[in-house]
């Protein structure tokens, strides 16, 4: 199914965040996450479900003021 | 030492992690700078370049505090979901919060940050609300469940130092007793000397620091400012005067005229 990872349109063949994650390459990255605008714990990932055209949201540390 | 919430700090100089040249010069900054605190925001991250594992790693080598910012959060919801993000990755329930309500000067959507700080205290949050110098904003602050404030100087990056003096001196007047950081505008070591000067308890710097010719020069100066600018202030000002006083005594003064 097609999602949107950061805006981005990609083609994944996992059903649910976690796998989709190892799928596209986060590994044991630090990331939070957030699916359609709402944020999906590391512990829920697994249980999450995706369906075509969701808007999935990975966050890492970046510089701040 | 300066307590803000759990945290005792010997510190009064809190840190930004952004625009800096290089990342080796952003943590000799950081120790330069002697802050224990310093602020961190999150972004995207690609799963091929994950550019935010490497800048995460150099945080945690510094062995200092970080606070998670909101910035560029617009909205309640945005910055809402940006904390509790924010809580996860970083491991830490401090965040400064950011609703921002303009672009051109970056000022806080004093209504939504209200919102946005109640909201997140009642969950367990410890936040630290980016605000203007509005004596009832920040009683509601503070009524939401705030435990330290950080009102502006000016606005985000125009290093203009303190705006509106009497605002600020009000604010400090009013709420003797709360932690306050002034956040933002500072552009040169007086500034924050000045700050300090004043009463409020420490200052949170990044453009003026990151964007000087030699930041790692700069960090140790706003340390120094930010030093004198305390002891200034456990030592008591003089009241300044309109007219001049004589600082030699005048009784004894020979007659030579």
């Amino acid at each position: 199914m097609r999602i949107l990872i950061n805006g981005d349109s990609r083609e994944i063949g996992a059903a649910d965040l976690s796998g989709a994650l190892a799928e596209l390459g986060y590994g044991s990255a630090v990331v939070a996450t957030a699916v359609n605008g709402e944020f999906v714990p590391a512990a829920q990932r697994q249980a999450a479900r995706l369906t075509e055209g969701d808007r999935v949201e990975v966050l890492a540390p970046m510089q701040g003021g | 030492m300066l307590r803000i919430y759990d945290a005792q700090l010997r510190s009064r100089l809190l840190l930004g992690t952004a625009r800096y040249p290089s990342p080796s010069i952003l943590t000799e900054a950081v120790r330069a700078s002697g802050s224990q605190i310093v602020t961190v925001s999150l972004r995207r991250e690609s799963g091929g370049e994950r550019a935010g594992q490497g800048f995460w790693s150099i945080i945690r080598d510094l062995g200092v505090r970080v606070l998670p910012n909101t910035a560029g959060c617009h909205s309640v919801k945005e910055a809402v979901t940006t904390a509790h993000m924010g809580r996860e990755v970083f491991g830490t329930s401090w965040v400064k919060l950011e609703v921002i309500g303009e672009d051109e000067t970056l000022q806080p959507d004093v209504f939504g940050l209200v919102e946005a700080a109640r909201i997140l205290c009642q969950e367990g949050f410890e936040v630290f609300p980016y605000t203007t110098e509005d004596l009832i904003v920040a009683e509601r602050l503070l009524e939401a469940g705030c435990r330290v404030l950080m009102p502006w100087g000016s606005p985000i990056g125009s290093g203009r130092g303190l705006n509106n003096l009497f605002g600020l001196k009000a604010l400090r007047a009013r709420f003797p007793e709360v932690p306050m950081v002034i956040d933002a505008g500072i552009g040169v070591p007086s500034h924050a000397s000045q700050a300090l000067e004043l009463g409020f308890d420490a200052v949170l710097i990044n453009t003026a620091v990151s964007r000087a010719r030699d930041p790692v020069g700069m960090a140790g100066a706003f340390a120094q400012a930010v030093t004198a600018g305390r002891s200034a202030y456990e030592a008591g000002p003089m009241e300044p005067r309109d007219l001049a006083e004589p600082s030699t005594p005048v009784i004894g003064k020979a007659f030579l005229g």
